[in-house]
């Protein structure tokens, strides 16, 4: 019977104990001094920045990167959360390569963007290893809003309604506040506990009151916070997970990659964790490749990714796809799942067919592939479950599946407004979650004190 | 293969970089590494008379400015001449130029400004068998203040006089190194042409302060908590010594009178600009002390390689090539007119030229076209100011466009005269001079 490296099954302990410290270290490790002092000399300050509009905060990138070259990294930090409180968070997990390094007039130029996300992470590093707070309250309002969910968007528009004078109380399903920050992005993205060092950072201003273990729905209505408080915000992301639809998904060893992504940030010994010796993971975006990669460096020794269509549609970004390919990930393209096979009620295969793109339609050639697999991830997205919703009155309207919204964040009732990956027109990004919270925030705050005047 | 042997003076060297009096100067071990890497020759560092050598400070003697990525724009200086003993210099002049005789070793003197201390050095100075002297009239810190370096240079009546009693007393090729720090460079020129000075080098250090420390409120560099003006060079003072080089070639008292230039030389480029300027040959410092003297070696083949690809044959087909070209203001072509010219497939759209213009200038370059992105120059607002084409990060993207004579400038309705016409007979000018009936 194979140990260690080539156990069979799901097991952990695959690597030597110091190999886990190394395989989850810093992803991209801080800028020095030096360096950022270095990087910072490449940006031209642009005129109306083509990494500013790309930003969905709306970051000054060529004020802040500035900043850092002149000697005020705290200068700079106040720019990047003036527009982005999570700003610290966002340096570390925005997908730069898509979003402001992508149009960078040095990517244009030279194929190498100014690093602008490591950049941020050195200013708001500075700013946060400081304290230093830079926003204080205004007046005491007296208002009092509920917000949903202590993931980004929740946060992000509870700081500015604290900011605003109001009194914020955040009701969060689990044990810690940051959502995905906290429990939904690769280990090596944000080391450090980082995210409650975020949250505790985010929440110093005061006024902002943390329930956790406060779930919509099960210990709370929509109807009650509607009744309790001035307004509503929610920020509750995604609950559910979509399903393979193929045969056998209830196999011992098929697992919501959400879910592995969630315990191994939380896990506190790693070696404990068991991951299967030969992963196929099933989706084409972030989340397949933070599964993916993970299981590699836990130490499974077969890891595949199987998406339904070509490499070109595939939601990761070619950033993350060469850093699958760099830690030995097999992706694979054109093969949708549709039977899971299991041995004893445990995962041993998996059975894809081929497809093909007729017109716009994705079908089944009908060629199969079986891979053997004892341990499968479901990465094929993630669903609102508007059930929580249940038992709120009036009905909140949803689109496509999703809570729909105005420009400013309103909802369809009177006193709700929502934001982040549960309404409709998100992009799923932490960075766009935040960007609604903080205008959600805003509006609710004309809302309350007519035009922004108490 | 073009020829770059140099003869300055009737000094010959195998090329026309030579090391400027200062701290790489200093000493045979540096003289013998800079002509082991290929300089033409060297102007040892400034002597003083026989006695106790100077003293230094023994904190910083340096100060500096800096561009993108730390490169040294500018350096600042408060060394004095040599510290070390008369006879160990002289010694090893002597000893240095036995050894490398196809090399130049010019000696930079500074004595006090008596004639029997010049006619006490320059015997000893021709016995080692250097090639000339040089006459450091530039110094602006230290030893000015005890009536040497730059307070005689800034007085022409005494340039003239040490001059005289230097050609009296001397059969070695006197160089007068000028000061950059007065008003007018040709009247410290003239002076040293009346003296009878065999060329003039120029231009020695600016008075400067590089910094100031926001802590301690001192200036930088900081000895014990204060700091005085040093003597500024390197790649920022480039500019200001071209013009200083171009305004002695032009002068008509001094035209002609041979040019050591001086002043930031980095690059083969400076180098050959500054003899397009009028000077017979260069010397550089501050390029050495922030590189090393391995530079030289871009700097001869970049000459040559330019020469060769222009078909220069020697140093005498570019030195003051520019020279004629170079003119008053009021003799400039105002019937010339260019515009700007944006490549769009070299434009980064990094939006410079358009907020440089529209904030501080013409309101001449769009930002946005048809909702999209671009950088366009509009023709009919564009003065050809030129401001975009330097502020932009892309070499050769923005270009100067001449209008060809017939051709409408859209801005002021006008086609270009084919006739030439400056502000001397314009007629907005009070003092305009009427053409010759």
């Amino acid at each position: 019977m194979a140990t260690g490296h080539f156990k069979e099954g799901i097991a952990g302990g695959r690597l030597l104990p110091e190999q886990y410290a190394d395989n989850f270290s810093d992803l991209h490790p801080p800028l020095d001094h030096h360096e950022a002092l270095v990087e910072s000399d490449r940006c031209y300050f642009c005129y109306d920045a083509p990494c500013m509009n790309a930003c969905p905060t709306s970051i000054d990138i060529p004020l802040f990167i500035r900043q850092i070259a002149t000697g005020n990294p705290i200068g700079s930090a106040k720019t990047i959360f003036d527009q982005n409180i999570l700003g610290g968070m966002c340096a570390r997990v925005c997908p730069t390569e898509t979003l402001c390094e992508e149009v960078c007039v040095r990517e244009v130029a030279e194929g190498k963007p100014v690093q602008i996300g490591r950049l941020q992470r050195y200013a708001t590093d500075v700013a946060m290893s400081e304290n230093k707070q830079f926003y204080p309250r205004a007046e005491a309002t007296g208002r009092t809003i509920a917000v949903v969910g202590a993931g980004p968007a929740g946060l992000a528009a509870a700081h500015r309604l604290a900011r605003h004078g109001h009194d914020v109380t955040i009701l969060e399903a689990r044990p810690k506040a940051g959502g995905l920050n906290e429990y939904g992005i690769a280990a090596y993205k944000s080391v450090d506990n980082f995210a409650q060092a975020e949250v505790d950072y985010v929440t110093s201003i005061g006024g902002i009151d943390i329930q956790n273990g406060k779930a919509l729905g099960r210990d709370y209505q929509l109807s009650d916070l509607i009744r309790n408080y001035d307004a509503v915000f929610l920020g509750m992301g995604l609950g559910g997970v979509n399903a393979l639809r193929a045969d056998g998904e209830d196999a011992d060893g098929v697992t919501n990659a959400v879910e592995f992504i969630a315990e191994l940030r939380q896990a506190s010994d790693l070696s404990g964790l068991p991951v299967g010796r030969r992963v196929v993971v099933i989706g084409g975006g972030m989340t397949a490749i933070d599964a993916a990669v993970q299981s590699k460096l836990l130490g499974a020794e077969e890891v595949t990714i199987c998406y339904r269509r070509g490499q070109e549609h595939m939601n990761a970004s070619e950033f993350e796809q060469d850093l699958a390919a760099a830690n030995g990930v097999t992706i694979r393209h054109w093969l949708q799942p549709k039977r899971v096979i299991a041995e004893g009620g445990k995962v041993s295969a998996i059975e894809l067919e081929y497809t093909a793109l007729k017109g716009e339609k994705l079908v089944g050639t009908g060629e199969r592939l079986m891979l053997t697999a004892d341990q499968v991830f479901k990465a094929i997205g993630q669903s609102f479950v508007s059930a929580a919703l249940n038992g709120s009155g009036a009905a909140l309207e949803l689109e496509g599946g999703r809570i729909k919204v105005d420009t400013e964040g309103r909802t369809s009732l009177a006193n709700v407004w929502a934001g982040g990956d549960c309404i409709f027109g998100g992009n799923d990004l932490t960075v766009s979650a935040v960007a609604q919270g903080r205008d959600a925030a805003e509006s609710i705050h004309r809302a309350l004190t007519s035009n922004g005047r108490a | 293969m073009a020829d770059i042997r140099n003869n300055f003076v009737g000094i010959k060297s195998p090329n026309p970089f030579w090391l400027a009096s200062a701290p790489p100067t200093d000493k045979a071990y540096n003289v013998v590494r800079a002509f082991k890497a290929g300089w033409g020759g060297v102007v040892w560092k400034t002597l003083g008379e026989e006695g106790p050598p100077v003293v230094n400070v023994n904190g910083p003697r340096y100060g500096a400015i800096w561009g993108a990525d730390r490169r040294l724009l500018g350096l600042n200086n408060i060394e004095l001449i040599t510290d070390r003993d008369l006879q160990v210099n002289l010694r090893e002049i002597k000893q240095v130029k036995k050894d490398w005789p196809d090399r130049a070793i010019v000696v930079s003197l500074m004595v006090p400004c008596v004639e029997e201390s010049w006619k006490a050095i320059l015997p000893v100075v021709e016995e080692t068998g250097a090639d000339g002297i040089e006459l450091n009239f530039g110094c602006p810190h230290g030893m000015s203040e005890r009536g040497m370096g730059a307070a005689v240079g800034q007085v022409p009546e005494y340039i003239e006089m040490v001059v005289r009693w230097c050609k009296a007393n001397t059969r070695m090729p006197v160089i007068t190194k000028l000061t950059p720090n007065i008003t007018d460079i040709r009247k410290p020129a003239r002076a040293a042409h009346a003296g009878g000075t065999d060329a003039v080098s120029l231009i020695n250090t600016i008075n400067s302060i590089t910094g100031v420390n926001l802590d301690s409120f001192a200036p930088e560099p900081t000895i014990d908590g204060k700091g005085s003006h040093g003597g500024y060079c390197g790649p920022a003072v480039k500019p200001i010594a071209m013009n200083m080089v171009a305004e002695i070639a032009r002068d008509p008292e001094t035209h002609g009178l041979p040019i050591s230039g001086i002043g930031g030389i980095t690059t083969w480029r400076d180098a050959a600009e500054f003899m397009a300027l009028g000077a017979g040959n260069v010397q550089v410092c501050t390029a050495a002390m922030t590189y090393g003297f391995k530079i030289v070696q871009e700097m001869i083949a970049g000459l040559e390689n330019w020469m060769d690809e222009k078909g220069h044959a020697s140093l005498e087909d570019i030195v003051g090539r520019a020279t004629p070209n170079v003119t008053d203001w009021q003799y400039l072509n105002l019937n010339y007119v260019a515009k700007a010219h944006i490549d769009q497939e070299a434009c980064i759209k990094c939006g410079r030229c358009h907020i440089a213009c529209e904030d501080t200038s013409h309101q001449a370059i769009t930002n946005m076209v048809d909702g999209v992105r671009h950088f366009e120059v509009i023709e009919a607002e564009c003065v050809g100011c030129n401001l975009c084409v330097n502020v932009c990060p892309v070499e050769n993207c923005i270009t100067m466009e001449p209008l060809a004579v017939g051709v409408m400038d859209q801005r002021t309705g006008k086609p270009v005269s084919p006739v030439y016409a400056n502000w001397t007979t314009h007629p907005n000018n009070p003092m305009a001079k009427v053409a010759a009936e």
